[in-house]
């Protein structure tokens, strides 16, 4: 799909691209004419009012839901209306507002099921032990570890899942989103219900992974502070249409911006 | 080296002691040392160990609740007997013909499974508990209705009832097989991606696993091992009736499965063991208008269990009493000196 690739006017290639994207509930438009243009190795933030409709666009982008109309495309391959394990395999990853982990799991296996994709091994190779079985586990494992280090979990990757606090939780849904290897990842207000230490940690963290990996990402915050200091551009949903989009410092002066969170 | 082989014994435990019963057993019945009664038992838990694993696969790792687990079975006994009632005069009554009706009712019951999982994807729950009772319930009256000449409705299906004395020693080894093939499914990445869909279905898709391929190989692998035990069921006996395989008999091996743990291998062979061997001794005891007092026994198991697990009350003696418990109380021991 290379020859598709958009191109930015700067040179650098368009991750995700989504064309008017809308969807209806019944008579309700959730998302109405909604249109992104990301960069590669850019962080993007959407922001808005609650239930302007910023989680809803999440959905779309990792088909959750099929949009009314429009479309969207990762790296230029149309991934409209694809189910979400296939968006992501194809390269969407991304974190949920209400902490989704595998409870039940360890720490180690939550990063190992997001590698699943990565490399091959067929439930008969498993079943029969067969060498790439011993292989492919011992790969898992190493590179879980090494995910697991550079979000700093790696010292509770024999604890289960749902026995980590809350913010380490957080850390580690980035680190098993990370672990699909994406090249779009969806952060869905990371920094809920986190105190200003844990908020600065992981504004650190997300610009270490940008750093390390090269990544783009696309986030959701109501923490303005997080907003101003990470994101290079953003765009404001309001019942569920743009209201301003554009470089974060001018934006988030806008009057109208300021309206909508504030009330006149 | 020491450490790894450590670990890998204690990962095999429950596989490596079948295995050793399994030729311990067949020791004995060629010494002859075995009371005939004592070898039925032996059939019995065997059976029941690989229901009891085929069901913890759906139960305990996918996270579904199944009430139709004696329906794959039934499909197993009937169809596998059917073949092996077919083929035992060409064939004779040996391990061919077995084998051949091992494979049959595995199959069969295979492909219910798949039907079964079909609708398995869209309900979830108590709705999904309701399909699989009624697939239990159609499957055994289809087959209580069929002619007397197919597969012998009302009466039974006469099936050839193994000539050697010693099938409990296959019964064994094919639940240690089947227990090979569950644990080592279950500790892969296969395994990993079935409990992720148990414990979180939104975000396994979203960490792109192939939800519907997994759960239908759940439920098939189940179904298929199910299967396998009613043809060694059926083998047990001289006639199967479809009597047997009504939803009570669904509800033991999910007390089995329950009393064992959820997600735990070596709970759901002990409580196997366990059960089986108690709902014998209860049926020597509580006969005539009594042996309803069996069905009794089994909710008041469950409502004990759940008052174990638990009650705040007895979180104290949970702590003190556990397998957990005692290990930390040893480490702390040896830490102190």
């Amino acid at each position: 799909m290379a020859e598709n690739k958009f191109i930015a006017e700067d040179g650098r290639e368009i991750v995700l691209r989504a064309d008017h994207l809308c969807i209806q509930f019944g008579g309700l438009k959730a998302v109405d004419d909604v249109n992104l243009q990301i960069k590669q190795g850019e962080l993007y933030g959407l922001i808005g009012p609650n239930g302007a409709g910023k989680t809803t666009v999440f959905n779309l982008l990792t088909g959750v839901y099929k949009p009314t109309s429009g479309r969207f495309y990762l790296c230029g391959e149309d991934l409209t209306g694809k189910a979400p394990a296939e968006v992501n395999k194809k390269g969407i990853a991304r974190t949920f507002q209400n902490i989704r982990l595998f409870g039940k799991l360890t720490v180690l296996e939550n990063v190992m099921v997001g590698l699943s994709n990565q490399i091959p091994c067929s439930m008969f190779e498993s079943i029969f032990r067969l060498p790439r079985h011993k292989k492919s586990e011992a790969e898992y494992r190493k590179r879980a570890m090494e995910l697991l280090e550079v979000f700093g979990l790696a010292e509770y990757s024999e604890h289960l899942a749902c026995n980590l606090p809350y913010g380490k939780q957080r850390k580690l849904e980035i680190a098993r989103a990370m672990a699909t290897n994406p090249k779009l990842l969806l952060l869905d207000e990371p920094a809920a219900g986190m105190n200003p230490n844990e908020t600065q940690e992981l504004m650190d963290d997300i610009t270490f992974i940008r750093q390390k990996f090269g990544i783009t990402i696309l986030l959701i915050e109501h923490d303005m502070r997080l907003v101003g200091g990470i994101c290079e551009k953003v765009t404001v949903l309001n019942f569920g249409t743009e209201l301003a989009k554009g470089e974060t410092a001018t934006v988030l002066n806008d009057p109208e911006v300021v309206k909508a969170y504030l009330g006149e | 080296m020491k450490k790894i082989l450590n670990s890998n014994i204690k990962n095999y435990a429950a596989l490596i002691l079948l295995a050793v019963l399994t030729v311990v057993f067949a020791v004995l019945s060629l010494c002859g040392a075995l009371k005939t009664s004592t070898a039925y038992l032996l059939e019995e838990i065997a059976i029941k160990i690989i229901l009891a694993l085929s069901l913890s696969l759906v139960v305990g790792f996918l996270g579904e609740l199944s009430l139709g687990h004696a329906g794959f079975m039934c499909v197993g006994a009937y169809l596998g007997g059917k073949t092996a009632a077919l083929l035992v005069n060409p064939l004779g009554n040996g391990l061919l013909t077995l084998a051949v009706a091992l494979v049959v009712g595995g199959i069969c019951a295979g492909l219910c499974g798949f039907l079964i999982g079909l609708p398995a994807l869209r309900l979830r729950g108590d709705y999904l508990a309701i399909t699989t009772l009624a697939f239990g319930e159609i499957v055994r009256t289809l087959f209580q209705n069929t002619s007397e000449q197919s597969f012998g409705g009302p009466i039974g299906l006469a099936t050839p009832r193994f000539e050697k004395s010693f099938f409990y020693v296959i019964c064994f080894a094919m639940a240690a097989i089947t227990l090979f093939v569950i644990q080592n499914l279950i500790r892969s990445k296969h395994g990993r991606a079935i409990k992720a869909i148990r414990d979180n279905e939104i975000a396994a898709k979203a960490t792109g696993i192939n939800v519907t391929r997994y759960k239908l190989i759940g439920f098939v692998l189940s179904a298929v091992f199910a299967g396998i035990a009613g043809v060694l069921y059926s083998y047990t006996k001289f006639n199967v009736s479809s009597q047997t395989f009504d939803y009570n008999y669904s509800i033991e091996i999910l007390v089995i499965v329950v009393l064992g743990g959820m997600g735990s291998i070596n709970g759901s062979i002990i409580s196997a063991v366990l059960i089986t061997f108690l709902n014998r001794e209860l049926a020597n005891v509580l006969t005539g208008n009594l042996a309803v007092l069996k069905d009794l026994i089994y909710a008041l198991i469950l409502i004990a269990i759940v008052i174990y697990t638990n009650a705040p009350a007895l979180k104290n003696f949970r702590e003190k009493y556990s397998i957990e418990g005692f290990k930390k109380r040893r480490k702390e021991k040896e830490q102190n000196g």
